[in-house]
């Protein structure tokens, strides 16, 4: 007569799993990465030469080392400057006092859109300190979120980040471009 | 004698936790999934600053870290601000072979997807951050990311 085989014990394979769920809890991370996505410009290659940019285009803001900001040559407190770069950004036609404004065909629209000439530029000191730079480009960021915002609303009736369709996000995209330069880095104000 | 067995005495019966280990096995898979695996020891200090306008690293295969701070052991290191790449601290001119090395281990087509992020400890100053964005700018790597936290809304 076969013998029967005797039962293994099984009661601790749920320990042997407890002790490799804990190393994984212990090794790995959760933490999902985020930020704000940047892309930097190619290297110049001649830095002697000048870009020939209308000053009207062109609104400076600068960050000393006390981290102070600067915007157009006046000081401004940080609360007002998505307001101040939408306001420079939007389309103002025939305002000196704001940068040209041109039409730009959309193909994705199939028709002529004015278009600002506008272009942000951001300088820092290498003094500034990072989590300020960070608050700037967040603010900017905002600002033309908040742009992208009103416009896809006017056209399409919903907001850019509902926009399902890849054309009218290009469309978006062609309409308020991200224009936010830096400078060449240099030293202004002594550390 | 009465027709009617009373249950006095009788013990009650063993739970059956033979399901148990299953149970167990698929919170352990659930957390191989849904987590990566930590693959630098970070030496300096992390305090992200926080931003409301942030996006999501997407694939994150696609990303190289560097990480700038001052050293967490600022008794052996000092308190001057570090870059680290991988395991090590580094210098400005290191970062250019870094970059070769994050771009050699990716597949040829996904090269131009390279996305480096900088983890940055908002204390620091921009001196250290704009010499890695020039040597970033050498070297062909303009994807870039400034990690922050989300901001929780007041």
């Amino acid at each position: 007569m076969a013998r029967k085989a005797p039962e293994i014990n099984a009661g601790s394979t749920a320990d042997i799993a407890f002790l490799l769920l804990i190393f994984f809890l212990v090794t790995t991370t959760m933490d999902v990465d985020t930020g704000i996505t940047r892309k930097l410009p190619p290297p110049v290659e001649n830095p002697d030469e000048d870009i020939d940019v209308n000053q009207r285009n062109v609104l400076k803001i600068l960050l000393n080392n006390r981290n102070d900001l600067m915007v157009d040559g006046k000081r401004m407190d940080i609360s007002l400057l998505k307001d101040k770069t939408k306001d420079f950004m939007a389309i103002h036609p025939d305002n000196p006092d704001y940068p040209e404004v041109t039409t730009r065909f959309i193909e994705e629209l199939g028709k002529d859109v004015p278009a600002t000439k506008g272009l942000i530029s951001l300088k820092n000191d290498r003094g500034t300190s990072y989590e300020m730079y960070i608050q700037v480009q967040n603010e900017l960021a905002r600002a033309f979120n908040e742009m992208k915002d009103e416009k896809s609303v006017e056209l399409f009736g919903i907001k850019y980040k509902a926009l399902l369709d890849k054309n009218k996000i290009k469309a978006i995209n062609k309409i308020v471009p991200v224009r936010v330069s830096e400078a060449e880095p240099e030293d202004i104000g002594g550390n | 004698m009465s027709k009617f067995k009373t249950k006095k005495g009788k013990e009650s019966p063993a739970i059956n936790t033979s399901s148990l280990p299953d149970i167990i096995f698929m919170l352990l898979f659930f957390f191989m999934v849904t987590t990566t695996m930590r693959e630098v020891t970070v030496r300096v200090q992390q305090k992200m600053p926080e931003a409301t306008e942030i996006q999501k690293l997407e694939r994150k295969s696609l990303v190289s870290f560097i990480y700038i701070g001052e050293p967490k052991n600022s008794k052996l290191y000092g308190t001057t601000e570090r870059i680290q790449l991988n395991d090590v601290f580094a210098n400005v001119d290191d970062i250019s072979e870094f970059v070769a090395q994050e771009r050699e281990a990716r597949d040829e087509a996904d090269r131009k997807l390279l996305t480096t992020s900088l983890k940055v400890n908002g204390m620091t100053k921009m001196g250290i951050v704009t010499d890695v964005k020039q040597e970033l700018r050498k070297v062909g790597a303009f994807k870039i990311n400034y990690s922050t936290r989300k901001k929780t809304q007041k």
